[in-house]
């Protein structure tokens, strides 16, 4: 009896808990996000993507009868390739560059955790790359309806993928940029993408090459880097080949399962770290 | 012109029955055997020890002064306890808590040396950021951002980005950011740094009305003038190592070192009969400077200076050892070691 009485309050307790921390991740991810857009690099690229998507239609026109492919793969091309660059270099700059710039020493003393401000750092990136996309997306609908070609909705199913894929570079940037300064940080996080991009090749590897210890090598990278050509349908989608909602769903759980890895190590590393 | 107004200052504490059972038998500060090691060097990496087997005592309610010579480990020290860098050694705790406790946490306040914020923010943006890490309503969060960029003089500037603030105004917000949350303990690395004169007058200010209202003051400073006229106990730090910790006048010794004494007029005759009480003479035109090592010396000599030799009295000053006469000493002696 007791206990069922004392427990309530716990449970209670708990639960005030859990929403007390989950409004902090919340505010760094506003500010986060606030600190993002507020950068004059974000501006330039999102507008470079924007100019890159409409001088598609300079290339579909000279494009005999394949003007809305190409549209269609420039535009998608370009939504990925700046997601990817916005995601690595400003990514990359929340963690290390607060550290360099020590504007976290203001902060940590709050009655905050390490990992409260890392998981509210990650979303608030996520929250800035969402609206990126989404900017980048409205500007490559309102090209093909400038054309006249009728609404695609498959496009959504690629562009999907890659932000889950632009998600999933952020968490690899963060893990880096907790333990190394921001440059080194770009470097590797650039690394993995362009290594798990191509990880398929680097397990064929194992056949062509004769040698002992570069197949492990290819062998470990393959197994622990991400495989970024999941979320790649770019192609598929242009080509009006079907993108079965199975494939999103389990896109979808492979990246929140790589996510979710990469943010525990994130954090774990980043509780240990001493602040220089 | 900036005006500090008496404020009620209600401290941002748990439930008061429960701070006050456990106020009398807990320190703000309490340190035992602290150390820290970092490595230096960029190939063969050593371990250096930046500060070694802190023991510290703050008492609640009092202004704290942590003092040393540049790489002596004061903000090693404040690092470490506001959990910034971990120890290598020892143990701390802050208001009975361990370092890093969320509760003890929402109680303090903290000005990092050199303060660097958010450049996109503004001062208004950057307080109420803080004031949502604290947990404080929308209400509280405005009311005690306008207050507190009025006390540090940043009204004006309050709806301007960080990037476009000077040092003095970037100094100024970090404190008035260090009291959002109405602190119980605020921890001030170099408060004065960065400042103008006119500005260390007013913080001195506001850490006098703090202390006034019950909030414990630590402060780390390289501005012994300052220590000295706000501190109520002290610690010397050198090396890494505590010289000395104490109340200012445990530490310093409040004897008198010398009687400095100026007089007009002083004939040879009359300085040939008090030769034998001063220690020094220095003539500057009609004036000279008179050096008694103590005060039997003067009051002997005192009489033939006031007493129709043809001498007139300008002067006299009564000479005691300052904090900073003090810690260039400890300095000093600790280098020779």
């Amino acid at each position: 009896m007791n206990a069922v009485a004392e427990s309530r309050p716990i449970a209670t307790g708990s639960r005030v808990e859990v929403a007390r921390a989950l409004r902090k991740i919340g505010y760094v991810a506003l500010n986060t996000y606030r600190e993002t857009v507020r950068d004059k690099v974000l501006y330039n690229l999102v507008l470079f993507a924007l100019l890159m998507i409409g001088s598609s239609y300079v290339l579909g026109a000279i494009s005999v009868y394949q003007e809305i492919k190409v549209i269609k793969d420039l535009g998608l091309a370009a939504i990925s390739a700046f997601g990817i660059v916005i995601a690595i270099f400003i990514g990359i700059g929340l963690v290390s560059k607060e550290m360099e710039k020590r504007t976290l020493y203001s902060v940590l003393p709050k009655p905050i955790s390490r990992s409260q401000f890392l998981l509210g750092k990650y979303l608030g990136l996520c929250l800035t790359l969402l609206v990126n996309v989404a900017v980048m997306t409205v500007g490559l609908y309102a090209l093909l309806f400038l054309m006249r070609h009728p609404f695609d909705p498959a496009l959504l199913k690629a562009i999907f993928l890659i932000y889950l894929e632009l998600a999933l570079l952020v968490a690899v940037a963060i893990l880096f940029s907790t333990f190394t300064s921001s440059i080194l940080a770009a470097l590797f996080a650039g690394f993995v993408y362009v290594t798990g991009y191509f990880s398929s090749d680097l397990k064929n590897l194992e056949g062509v090459v004769d040698s002992a210890f570069l197949p492990q090598l290819t062998r470990v990278l393959y197994y622990v880097l991400p495989n970024f050509k999941n979320f790649d349908v770019k192609a598929a989608v242009v080509a009006g080949d079907p993108v079965p909602l199975s494939q999103l769903s389990w896109a979808t759980a492979y990246a929140a399962i790589y996510v979710a890895l990469l943010l525990v190590a994130s954090c774990w590393i980043f509780r240990q770290r001493n602040l220089k | 012109m900036l005006t500090f107004l008496p404020s009620e200052h209600k401290h941002n504490r748990p439930a008061a029955s429960a701070v006050e059972a456990n106020r009398n038998d807990v320190r703000a500060v309490e340190t035992r055997g602290l150390a820290k090691d970092y490595l230096a060097g960029s190939f063969l990496q050593r371990k250096k020890r930046a500060l070694d087997a802190l023991d510290l005592e703050v008492d609640e309610g009092e202004i704290f002064g942590l003092i040393g010579p540049n790489g002596a480990g004061k903000t090693t020290t404040l690092k470490l306890l506001m959990g910034l860098v971990f120890p290598s050694g020892g143990e701390a705790r802050i208001l009975g808590r361990p370092l890093g406790d969320p509760e003890m946490k929402q109680q303090i306040g903290y000005l990092p040396e050199q303060p660097y914020f958010y450049e996109y923010l503004t001062g208004r943006e950057l307080m109420n950021y803080f004031g949502q890490l604290f947990g404080l309503s929308r209400e509280e969060r405005d009311a005690r951002s306008r207050e507190l960029l009025e006390k540090v003089g940043m009204t004006e500037a309050a709806d301007v980005p960080l990037r476009k603030y000077s040092k003095g105004m970037t100094q100024r917000l970090g404190i008035a950011q260090a009291l959002v949350n109405r602190p119980r303990l605020v921890f001030l690395d170099e408060p004065m740094s960065g400042l103008d004169p006119l500005g260390r007058r007013e913080i001195s200010l506001l850490i006098r009305e703090l202390r006034e209202s019950g909030v414990t003051v630590f402060f780390c400073s390289h501005i012994l003038s300052d220590v000295e006229q706000l501190c109520d106990r002290v610690a010397i730090l050198n090396r890494g190592k505590l010289v000395q910790a104490g109340r200012l006048s445990e530490i310093i010794d409040v004897s008198l070192r010398a009687v400095e004494v100026v007089v007009e007029g002083l004939s040879p005759d009359l300085e040939s009969r008090i030769a034998g009480s001063f220690r020094e003479l220095r003539r500057q035109g009609p004036r000279s400077h008179l050096s008694f090592p103590d005060m039997p010396s003067f009051e002997k000599a005192l009489p033939l200076l006031i007493g129709g030799g043809g001498a007139r009295l300008v002067s006299v000053n009564p000479v005691k050892e300052t904090l900073e006469d003090h810690f260039f000493r400890e300095v000093k002696a600790g280098a020779r070691e």
